[in-house]
């Protein structure tokens, strides 16, 4: 198993490697924005993008952009927006709203799906099943911004129970009600989807262990149908419904860019799409290898902790 | 009892063949036998679920096929008095809905304005009255439904001499008054829209301070506050006349229709009525109009058919793509499959929105913003294909009768092509299927985020439709519903229609439901 991991981990950080090079040439291609001449010296403009290595070949400012970020962490400074802010900085002020947003959603989601989820497995095939199931299908279906302007026209405009915009984090703070109220329309169009979709899979999941023979094994040494459920079946089921929802935690980082943008809360997700309206490319490159990053530690950790929930998937053990 | 004691002993005559004249041998089937699509299509037929969404499915294709040509509209049609009118259907409009009609809340001085239009109109813009409140200054507040179309009343347009002269001979042949008299409204400042051309009746109090309030007869009328000939630069006008109006023959009453100006005639017209001469046909809209004067339910087909034409090209392409590359990896294994494994690996993990972007930036210039967006979408698309097509191969592969047919001699080439693909072919379909509702989402969310912008003067995609309705959400939420309704249904339909393929094309279930 620890072989496998480290594999995997290396792997990772090859393919990240071979994406950030790939990333860096094509943006590097790119002509520089023009320079906005308004009160500003254009020559030093020019000087400190000189002095940044910019005329300088591909290779080389591949080698400085690698070098500063292993030995200083520096992901470079604005140029269009956040101006000499430092990216990561800026990045890092940005990420609670994103994380917060898709925390909250994600744990108001998990009970619910899981419940709807057993429920409908539980009545297979009679009519709650089938209201599940069909809701399910139009839920999972229907695109997240649909439900946002659901929310948003309903909620915000028509009943006005929820403020348009999200509190600012310094104003109100990670927990108070106030600030879990203004997030309360982006939490809500976001989860219908994870609702539903972890919904079909615990039902998927649940109704195959709980037709399989230890089931019934369990049955009859005594145990009663709630017993037999939580002890035997819902952990068995566990075993793939827990790698779903891991990867769903770490995907909360990346956010979801267009509830960001119809909420406008002021996200990751803002930042990278205001870094491609202004042509701000040490942004959106640091963006690009966050989003990657996210990505591929989303799927690694669901298929290590596969193997680690249940020792009978222990993928590349005994290679 | 007896009958047994006799079993040894039958007599020869109660012997009979039973079978003398033919020979018997195995009958051949009779029925046709039921091939892969065959057997598929039997399951598919099954699923109701699946077939409903395939009718869907076609229909949403029609509409964004026969829309274009037979509407009335098309995208580069905008309309700048026609904006954001509400959705409109001549057939239902008859029974109180999907009328245009929209919930206003006016003071005294709303009502009589939407009132007067309806008066010297004909058409009523005050549908109904809903409520009747005062406030705490007492003052009276309307609650009224408003008919969106004919509210836009009149508006001045600037003719030609031969334009004027065209549309009078216009009234003269049909009967229909577009041309109204001008107004003497330079004194009003109460202005609501189109520049004050509906303000045709005198105000209770005419000074600029004027609150807008309509000053009545003693019968309750509007009276009216016309232009007369006493103005000068009037045009010659010899065509229809209000009824009140007698044309100069009393020397009294002779409303001015037309004047002139530095570059032609300015005249006042019933905008309705002015439309149907400058179009030839009556200004309804289906789904509305857009903020541009656009109608939504022609630029939401010219949208589906972009994107269905976009989703299809690259499902097609992928399916090609993936076919032939998974084909390449399952079947010869080892250093060839783990190379290529690694490539679709690395280009799986991009983020598409990424993939998007940058080829944007690159590309929008040289092949077009649609060129772009289809080589984003092919670039990482045909992965996921390429990865289904393998893993099939993987199974068969290794199957005796692939076996058979190497012993046999069979190139690599017959093997691939008419032993295993075969076996795959109803996943790639699936996949293909599934394919296309999800490219329609990515270029939709696209174009709202402004990442792609596929807004042209002749073109339009859901996901600008979408974004430019935004804004309107709370006044005017019909620009944003039908885009939104357009693509759930699409999105449940495909997603339907995919499980059901899935369902048909795989043999073990088969006879599972019976």
């Amino acid at each position: 198993m620890g072989k496998y991991i480290v594999k995997r981990i290396l792997l990772m950080f090859l393919t990240l490697f071979i994406i950030m090079t790939m990333c860096f040439i094509l943006i590097k291609l790119l002509p520089l924005p023009a320079i906005r001449e308004m009160g500003r010296d254009v020559n030093l403009i020019l000087a400190k993008r000189e002095q940044m290595g910019y005329n300088r070949p591909l290779l080389v400012q591949y080698f400085l952009f690698l070098r500063s970020i292993i030995l200083y962490w520096d992901w470079g400074v604005g140029e269009q927006m956040y101006e000499a802010l430092s990216v990561w900085g800026v990045l890092t002020t940005k990420l609670p709203y994103t994380v917060m947003v898709n925390l909250y959603s994600i744990l108001l989601s998990i009970p619910l799906g899981l419940i709807f989820g057993i429920y409908a497995a539980l009545k297979k095939n009679r009519w709650q099943d089938h209201v599940i199931s069909t809701l399910v299908i139009l839920f999972i279906s229907v695109p997240s911004y649909v439900y946002a302007f659901i929310v948003q026209y309903l909620f915000c405009y028509k009943l006005g129970w929820f403020p348009l915009t999200v509190e600012s984090l310094e104003s109100a703070g990670f927990f108070s009600l106030r600030m879990i109220r203004s997030m309360m329309p982006a939490i809500l169009s976001l989860g219908f989807g994870v609702i539903a979709g972890l919904t079909r899979y615990t039902r998927a999941e649940l109704s195959e262990v709980l037709t399989s023979e230890f089931m019934l094994l369990a049955r009859t040494k005594g145990l009663t149908k709630a017993q037999a459920t939580s002890r035997h079946a819902l952990r068995n089921a566990m075993v793939v419904i827990l790698p779903m929802i891991i990867g769903e935690f770490i995907g909360i980082l990346g956010g979801s860019l267009i509830i960001e943008k119809i909420f406008s809360i002021p996200g990751v997700g803002s930042l990278y799409i205001t870094s491609i309206n202004v042509r701000d490319y040490n942004f959106f490159m640091a963006l690009t290898v966050f989003y990657t990053t996210i990505g591929l530690v989303s799927s690694i950790m669901i298929d290590i902790s596969y193997g680690l929930i249940d020792p009978r998937i222990r993928m590349g053990s005994r290679k | 009892m007896s009958n047994n004691m006799n079993m040894t002993n039958f007599p020869k005559e109660k012997f009979q063949f039973a079978q003398k004249d033919e020979r018997l041998h195995d009958v051949k089937f009779e029925t046709k036998a039921i091939g892969y699509f065959k057997d598929a299509w039997m399951r598919f037929r099954k699923n109701k679920s699946a077939v409903v969404a395939a009718v869907f499915i076609v229909l949403l294709l029609l509409f964004a096929i026969i829309v274009p040509f037979v509407s009335n509209y098309d995208v580069q049609f905008r309309d700048g008095y026609y904006r954001t009118v509400l959705p409109k259907s001549k057939t239902f409009a008859q029974f109180g809905f999907w009328d245009g009609s929209k919930t206003h809340r006016e003071s005294q001085a709303g009502y009589d304005y939407f009132r007067a239009i309806g008066v010297e109109t004909g058409r009523e813009v005050v549908k109904k009255i809903t409520d009747e409140t005062k406030d705490a200054a007492g003052i009276t507040y309307y609650t009224l439904k408003v008919d969106s179309y004919a509210k836009v009343g009149f508006v001045y347009v600037n003719l030609t001499a031969d334009g004027f002269q065209k549309l009078q001979e216009y009234q003269n042949e049909t009967g229909i008054q577009v041309i109204y008299p001008l107004q003497e409204s330079y004194r009003v400042n109460y202005v609501m829209g189109n520049m004050g051309a509906n303000l045709w009746y005198k105000l209770a109090d005419p000074r600029s301070t004027s609150d807008g309030r309509a000053l009545f007869d003693e019968n309750g009328n509007f009276m009216h506050n016309y232009m007369t000939t006493a103005n000068k630069n009037h045009a010659g006008y010899d065509s229809l006349r209000l009824p009140n109006d007698t044309g100069g023959e009393d020397g009294e009453s002779w409303f001015v229709y037309g004047q002139r100006n530095q570059s032609g005639y300015k005249v006042r017209v019933d905008y309705y009525e002015y439309f149907k001469y400058t179009n030839g046909f009556e200004p309804i809209f289906l789904f509305g109009t857009n903020a541009h004067g656009q109608d939504i339910f022609t630029c939401l087909a010219a949208g589906a058919r972009l994107s269905f034409l976009l989703a299809i090209t690259v499902s097609l392409i992928n399916f090609t793509l993936g076919a032939i590359y998974g084909a390449i990896e399952g079947y010869y294994g080892g250093v060839t499959d783990m190379i290529m494994e690694r490539i679709a690996e690395v280009l799986g993990s991009v983020p598409f929105i990424v993939v998007a972007t940058l080829f944007q930036m690159h590309l929008a210039k040289r092949v077009g913003v649609l060129g772009s967006l289809l080589f984003a979408f092919v670039l990482v698309g045909w992965v996921g294909m390429a990865a289904r097509v393998r893993m099939q191969f993987y199974r068969f592969k290794r199957q005796e009768y692939v076996l058979a047919a190497r012993t046999l001699g069979a190139s690599d080439r017959r093997i691939i092509l008419k032993h295993i693909f075969p076996n795959a072919i109803g996943t790639i379909i699936t996949g293909s299927v599934l394919a296309i509702p999800g490219v329609i989402f990515s270029e939709s969310m696209l174009s709202y985020l402004n990442i792609i912008n596929l807004e042209t003067s002749s073109l339009t995609s859901v996901g600008t439709m979408l974004a430019n309705g935004q804004g309107y959400l709370n006044t005017f939420p019909h620009m944003i519903f039908f885009p939104a309704l357009f693509i759930s249904i699409l999105e449940i339909s495909f997603n339907l229609f995919g499980n059901g393929l899935r369902d048909a094309f795989n043999p073990s279930l088969r006879g599972a439901d019976e």
